[in-house]
């Protein structure tokens, strides 16, 4: 039976839809609510829906008050650190895009100083570049509490294969014990002349240094091969660094001076 | 660092997942799936879009991989044979556990419509991009969805009715 006048137009199901779902605003809602009372056969179907809707709802209701299986939160803590991961290997990236401008800017201004003033300290920047690199590196991972290592300790083995094979050369990992740190782990990191490792230590106090390496590439004339140690005091955390056949060094960590030079002398005096 | 709050999230992908599945411990199953698909796709994710859009979508299409997968093993039982179990009685019903057995008898595509609509009370925007399918699409899965579960429910065959059409119903 239809009592809708004749030559009304049949309401659009969508309308149907939408009143059921309370999309329609108060003014349309109205308007279709007047429709539907010379509609009887709409008016049952939206009538059918809306129980139907509430049904659904109902029957769904209690599932969020229910306690979440440990397992899934775990996972979900995961996932959420996953996505922490994520997003700072993002800024690290800017970081070191950034880096690479300032280190790319920094060239090309020494550089032009250097011709005139020959190119000893244009040299000696890379190398700098690298120590800052390694701070930033430090910055980074040490305040990591579940992740400040990709590969543990444990895998010792194979974390210096790892890092040796994507490095290129024959790595060895320094033993600070006598200082009173332990290997944590270490992790790969992108840098500018190919990759580079970090290893992580940690002493009783929960004290955190890095030990950074990578080949470091100088431009110009000739490659810096060697340097002496140099103190970087100017980035996110001090660092004594060294350049030793073509290969970089940096050991960060917020130690007075002194004693982050003692650490680089037994690391240097073990590799 | 502003992390985010997946663990809020949990509730809502459950229930969402326990609506789709129609089982309480595949559902778990689901968004612990879910959850580890996020782990990997985060850079998917674009920061400070919808996180919920986001993992119901994830959630989505894992679900309905699996039952991609898991099509050989369904197709085993005719869906038919069980009728008699998953439609409610001839005199029509109202009880929830005839309600939860004649969603299952939907199809997934038009189920996952409806209950996006109805139990996540998501825009038909929202389940365009949740589904991957145009709003017309949205709309027809919605139509069917209602329509076959009112017949279900009431205990009416299929076939007693002509398939509605979202096109506006001819008057008499």
């Amino acid at each position: 039976m239809d009592t809708r006048p004749p030559g009304a137009a049949p309401i659009p199901e969508d309308d149907l839809h939408a009143l059921v779902d309370g999309r329609l605003d108060a003014q349309a809602a109205e308007a279709l609510r007047l429709r539907l009372a010379a509609d009887p056969e709409a008016l049952a179907t939206v009538q059918a829906w809306q129980a139907q809707r509430e049904a659904l709802r109902t029957l769904h209701a209690g599932t969020e008050d229910l306690p979440l299986p440990a397992s899934l939160v775990g996972t979900a803590r995961r996932a959420e650190r996953a996505h922490a991961r994520a997003s700072q290997w993002w800024r690290w990236g800017g970081i070191a895009a950034s880096l690479m401008l300032a280190f790319g800017m920094g060239w090309f201004g020494s550089g032009q100083w250097a011709a005139k003033h020959g190119d000893r300290l244009a040299r000696a920047e890379p190398a700098r570049q690298f120590a800052r690199q390694a701070a930033v590196a430090y910055s980074v991972f040490q305040p990591e509490v579940r992740h400040p290592v990709e590969v543990t300790a444990l895998e010792q083995q194979h974390l210096v294969q790892w890092l040796s094979k994507r490095l290129g050369k024959p790595l060895k990992v320094p033993v600070l014990t006598a200082q009173g740190y332990e290997l944590m782990g270490g992790r790969l990191l992108p840098g500018e002349d190919g990759a580079r490792a970090q290893f992580m230590y940690q002493n009783n106090a929960g004290q955190r240094i890095t030990l950074y390496v990578g080949a470091v590439k100088a431009g110009g004339k000739g490659d810096v091969r060697e340097t002496a140690f140099r103190f970087l005091d100017d980035g996110p955390v001090p660092a004594f660094y060294w350049i030793d056949q073509g290969f970089g060094y940096a050991i960060s960590g917020p130690l007075p001076r002194p004693a982050l030079q003692e650490l680089a002398r037994v690391v240097y005096g073990q590799l | 660092m502003n992390g985010i709050q997946l663990v809020q999230q949990l509730p809502g992908l459950r229930r969402y997942a326990r609506v789709l599945t129609g089982d309480a411990w595949a559902a778990d199953d689901l968004v612990q799936d879910t959850l580890e698909r996020a782990c990997v796709k985060w850079q998917l994710w674009v920061p400070g879009s919808d996180l919920r859009a986001w993992l119901f979508t994830l959630m989505h299409n894992l679900y309905l991989n699996q039952r991609r997968a898991a099509k050989v093993a369904l197709n085993s039982v005719n869906i038919d044979d069980l009728e008699g179990e998953l439609q409610a009685p001839p005199d029509g019903s109202t009880d929830p556990l005839d309600l939860r057995r004649c969603l299952q008898r939907l199809p997934a595509d038009q189920r996952a419509v409806l209950l996006l609509v109805t139990v996540e009370d998501m825009s038909y925007q929202e389940a365009t991009r949740i589904l991957a399918i145009p709003l017309g699409t949205v709309m027809s899965r919605l139509s069917r969805a209602r329509s076959r579960l009112r017949e279900l429910m009431e205990g009416r065959p299929p076939a007693a009715r002509p398939e509605r059409t979202r096109r506006p119903r001819c008057a008499g």
